[in-house]
């Protein structure tokens, strides 16, 4: 087996030397009954690498990629292009094969580039200080309801229904075992911890954070930040009105690769410090006076405050957050403008395609690089005809069944978009002829 | 010694980019002023190059040399996991595409599946959640579900002295009250403080949450008298499944009266621990607790396609966006076939008999607080050689000085100045032999007197010994703008 | 290990000194040189009310978050804001500069339980 080096000979060598016959016996204290002596026989024996590749491959092929065709899909999961030295550096041993950085002295790599992510995302959130990443963007929203209900010791928490609903969901699953509520959209009051919205939202509607600040103000809630494409903080200005700033950073440098692994973040204003979840880097200085980066605040984690520790997180999504980092620093200031420009322009082009065919109608006044439109038929014929004519739609949203979500990214060409114009032409033709139009916008 | 690099922001340049993206036209329909200066860097690719390869020099990592940290298993990570999970039908798929478009992807979720839950003896399974502790979230927050159903949520969970920090903040996550279980003597759970805490608790218990094999690195002789006493009084038993390499293959953790187990991928099943991540914690359910899973999960249709469910009025709901770290599947179930049913067998025995040979070989120059055999981890303590002046956390520096990562340290809680030893099965006895001698080295050095020495430790790395003091006084998290 | 006279302690190793009815309280030099560098302290708000036993503020160090506990009930009437900044002050004078709190007592009574000086050097030479 070629990830083991002892030979069956090696084997014999090292029980004789710690006096053992056997290898059960160093299993003494397992139950005689449960000890399986043999390998399971309902699973295969050992494959070479050309065996498991090709198994592999196969499977990978049964897939129908959003490289293989135009595809329009965004909502919290974005298709962007990343650089080749990203993967290569990431690739590396040093960074791939290492963990948490315990020993400061000997990660110093680790340490510096999560100095540098924290750094980044305080920069585009505007807000003070950043954490060194969380899971996902759904649980570093629910980690910021969870960090306002300690904050404030009030209960309740409202998010707003624009939110991504699989952030919605998870919310409300960890709220299950919480005192308080979560109510979608309403007021906030004296009992409400805080007000998550998310901008550009699930829609892609940029919002104007202004009057709901006001409104937390006026009873003491904080006020949460969802961003999920992060892109969007390239064109639009900071949410720094915000108390905490959570979301996803998976457009820069990490793979949609069906839904995970993502990258999370986590901003917030400085005074909040202690009660952030997760892991923090900070800068000091070594034995020499040389500048070094250590994990800190330790205190806040579970492995020294156990119960009553500020969440039960214990690693973050390092490697991803490398990506993050390594994506960031070569597009820099000019070229992460340039990037959230060039989503933005062509989310226009599509917005005008979408705006000049009869019968649509777009539903976001003001967006960042996804639009919402309504068609006056159902959003599961429109997706099916769409697979048929080999463009890949956006998401059905709204209980009537009438509204997609569209997103484009700089890899979407004006060829796509024109190809997704001819497409929904030729499908409402083709519908209206067969008298299927509905007239329930 | 590494170069050295400043950070990049340091390194910035105005006019410098690292990309030539295509000029916009610009256009705005944000409603919203244009962002005005971000305070990013600006730098060339090359320079980028360097920079993270000048870093990645700063780190000790498994490709370069031993890496014994004690409950982390820190075995070989194998390349073709890496080339096989960015596969362009893999790496590019998007998460909402149809099932139609995402056939490939919901079959690896659903043999993955297979594989653990004949590896568990388990009937239910979930890939959602990111983490060990995530993991652990989840479990728990089935096993509140579970009573909620039966009408009492109820209120205590137990949790034993030598458990990992995750497990006790996790319960109290759930608004659940810990209840301390003490380690015996011998350093397994201690059966009169277990057996009087559920005499007085009784069915205000919800579970127990125990770690098997243990942190101690020993596996839990009565396990299954501990599963028979909480299902009598209608309390589910958690097994905290994180040294599962010392036993898959091995033991079902079914036939142990397990209600619910999470496991890492990134230590059994060798998916890169990444600098502190992705993970990804699968959790294994017994019968009683299928039908709490959280959402959502994939199902073999009867025309032998897989769905992706999304509702089921019992489940705990949605843990995480999206189908969990998916990336992290597809390196798990290529490692699995690699080794298959013989060689994760092999993969445990290994993995068992390396920690038992050092332990072997270490016993008489450290304390060793509990008698062996032990499982895939050996633990030591700094008695012999705090007498000198020398403790558990000089022992560390020395080995980097030698050449080693160290050894978990000060962990578990319940032994003074603890060394959780982790060597894998992917380790050589030459290794093993190399580290071995470099151990006598240092416990020689302690009993010689050379403590002063020790604590100037180490003096060969990139940097010495760092101010945690100073950095946890004045936080310093940004630069400056 | 120095344990000033004119104080009084607690089994959890906080100091009472008493003026009247109020009660100022830090923790001893025998806790922090257990604790080791103390890197924040965390104290509540003046004008908060507390009952005997209640964990008060939290004293952390690097590795370790120690809760400190009040001995007598009654109003928090000052706290002692420098600690914020220098919390280094509890290592270098824990007698002096780093005390915590001052407290209003309700119930005088609940005095009786303290520990003077020599009652706790004999309580700290018995569990060192």
């Amino acid at each position: 087996m070629r990830y083991l080096p002892h030979t069956d000979e090696s084997r014999k060598d090292m029980l004789r030397a710690i006096g053992a016959q056997h290898i059960d016996e160093l299993y003494t204290h397992v139950p005689k009954e449960t000890l399986m002596s043999e390998p399971l026989s309902s699973l295969p024996s050992h494959m070479g690498e050309m065996q498991v590749e090709s198994h592999i491959k196969a499977l990978a092929e049964k897939n129908t990629p959003t490289s293989k065709m135009p595809s329009f899909l965004g909502g919290g999961c974005y298709h962007h292009h990343i650089p080749a030295s990203v993967d290569h550096l990431i690739q590396r041993g040093e960074f791939l094969t290492t963990y948490t950085p315990y020993q400061p002295e000997v990660s110093q790599g680790t340490l510096t580039y999560v100095y540098e992510f924290q750094n980044y995302i305080a920069r585009l959130t505007g807000m003070d200080i950043a954490n060194a990443s969380m899971y996902d963007g759904a649980t570093a929203d629910t980690e910021a309801a969870l960090m306002a209900k300690r904050l404030t010791k009030r209960n309740n928490v409202i998010i707003y229904p624009c939110v991504h609903p699989d952030y919605i969901d998870v919310l409300k699953s960890y709220s299950t075992h919480s005192n308080g509520t979560v109510e979608l959209g309403t007021e906030p009051d004296e009992n409400t911890a805080c007000v998550i919205i998310q901008s550009p939202n699930y829609y892609g509607l940029v919002f104007d954070l202004k009057e709901l600040r006001e409104k937390c103000d006026a009873v003491g809630a904080k006020l949460v930040v969802a961003v999920n494409e992060i892109v969007s903080l390239g064109l639009l200005p900071a949410p720094e009105m915000a108390d905490i700033v959570a979301g996803e950073a998976q457009s820069i440098g990490v793979p949609m690769s069906f839904g995970g692994p993502h990258l999370g973040f986590f901003a917030c204003k400085k005074e909040y410090m202690r009660q952030m979840p997760g892991r923090l880097c900070g800068k000091t200085v070594d034995a020499d006076g040389k500048e070094g980066f250590v994990l800190t605040l330790n205190t806040r984690e579970q492995h020294i405050r156990r119960d009553k520790a500020t969440s039960n997180i214990c690693t973050n999504q390092g490697l991803c957050a490398l990506a993050f980092t390594i994506h960031l620093g070569l597009l820099g200031e000019t070229g992460f403008k340039t990037l959230a420009q060039l989503n933005h322009t062509q989310a226009c082009k599509l917005a005008d395609t979408l705006e000049s065919i009869e019968g649509v109608t777009l539903k976001t006044e003001t967006f960042f690089n996804e639009v919402t439109a309504s068609f006056p038929i159902s959003t599961e014929l429109l997706s099916t005809e769409l697979s048929k004519r080999s463009i890949i739609g956006g998401i059905p949203v709204g209980e009537t069944k009438h509204s997609m979500v569209f997103c484009a990214t700089e890899l979407t060409s004006d060829e796509d978009i024109s190809k997704l114009n001819n497409a929904i032409e030729h499908i409402l033709k083709e519908q209206e002829s067969n008298g299927g139009l509905s007239h329930a916008v | 010694m590494p170069f050295e690099t400043d950070l990049l922001i340091h390194q910035s340049v105005k006019g410098r980019c690292g990309v030539d993206l295509p000029t916009p036209e610009v256009r705005n329909r944000t409603g919203q002023n244009l962002r005005e200066s971000i305070g990013l860097p600006e730098v060339s690719e090359p320079q980028v190059m360097r920079h993270y390869t000048r870093l990645s020099h700063q780190n000790y990592s498994i490709d370069e040399n031993f890496y014994p940290l004690g409950s982390c298993t820190m075995k070989h990570n194998p390349r073709l996991n890496e080339k096989l999970a960015r596969l362009e039908g893999f790496a590019h798929l998007h998460p909402l595409q149809s099932e139609e478009h995402s056939q490939g992807a919901l079959e690896v979720i659903y043999q993955l599946t297979d594989w653990l839950k004949k590896l568990s003896g388990m009937p239910g399974l979930t890939l959602d959640p990111a983490a060990g502790a995530h993991g652990e979230l989840t479990g728990m927050m089935m096993v509140r579900k579970a009573h909620e159903a039966k009408g009492n949520p109820r209120k205590i969970v137990l949790v034993p002295d030598s458990a990992h920090g995750t497990n006790p903040a996790t319960a109290a996550t759930c608004k659940y009250t810990i209840v301390t279980i003490k380690t015996g003597d011998d350093g397994m759970v201690d059966m009169d403080a277990f057996n009087a805490a559920v005499k007085e608790h009784g069915e205000d218990i919800a579970a127990f949450m125990l770690t098997n094999p243990s942190t101690c690195g020993l596996f839990e002789p009565n396990v299954k008298v501990i599963a028979d006493t909480l299902h009598d009084i209608g309390a589910y038993f958690y097994c905290d499944g994180a040294n599962f390499n010392a036993i898959v293959g091995k033991v079902l953790p079914g036939d142990l009266g397990i209600d619910v187990m999470q496991i890492n991928l990134h230590k059994t099943f060798s998916t890169p621990h990444g600098g502190g991540g992705p993970g990804s914690g699968p959790v294994m359910v017994s019968e009683a607790l299928v039908p709490y899973l959280p959402i959502p999960y994939v199902e073999k249709k009867k025309d032998g396609t897989f769905a992706l469910v999304k509702e089921n009025e019992t489940s705990i709901g949605r843990i995480k966006g999206f189908h969990g770290q998916f990336g992290m599947m597809i390196r798990a179930l290529a490692y699995m076939m690699s080794h298959g049913a013989d060689g994760l067998q092999k993969v445990a025995e290994d993995a068992v008999l390396n920690a038992n040979y050092i332990l072997h070989n270490l016993k008489d120059d450290f304390h060793v607080p509990y008698p062996g055999p032990c499982m895939h981890e050996c633990l030591l303590t700094h008695k012999k050689q705090k007498e000198h002046g020398v403790t558990t956390m000089n022992i560390a520096k020395a080995l980097l000085d030698a050449g080693y990562h160290p050894m978990t340290v000060y962990f578990p809680l319940v032994v003074d100045g603890a060394m959780l030893i982790e060597p894998t099965e992917t380790e050589s006895r030459e290794t093993m032999d190399g580290f071995i001698a470099a151990m006598k080295t240092i416990a020689k050095r302690a009993q010689d007197g050379d403590a002063t020495a020790f604590h100037a430790q180490p003096q060969t790395t990139f940097r010495k010994r760092l101010d945690e003091t100073q950095a946890a006084r004045k936080p310093v998290l940004v630069e400056d703008k | 290990m120095d344990i000033p006279s004119h104080l009084k302690y607690t089994a959890e190793h906080e100091w009472l000194e008493i003026e009247g009815n109020i009660v100022t309280i830090g923790i001893t030099d025998f806790a922090q040189s257990s604790l080791g560098d103390v890197v924040f302290v965390e104290l509540p708000e003046e004008g908060a009310e507390v009952s005997k036993g209640d964990h008060f503020a939290v004293v952390e160090s690097v590795k370790a978050a120690s809760e400190v506990y009040t001995p007598i009930s009654g109003k928090v009437v000052e706290i002692n804001t420098d600690l914020v900044d220098a919390p280094d002050m509890v290592n270098s004078n824990p007698f002096g500069d780093a005390w915590f709190v001052k407290i209003q007592m309700s119930d005088t009574e609940e005095l009786e339980d303290a520990l003077d000086a020599s009652a706790y050097e004999a309580y700290v030479e018995g569990i060192q």
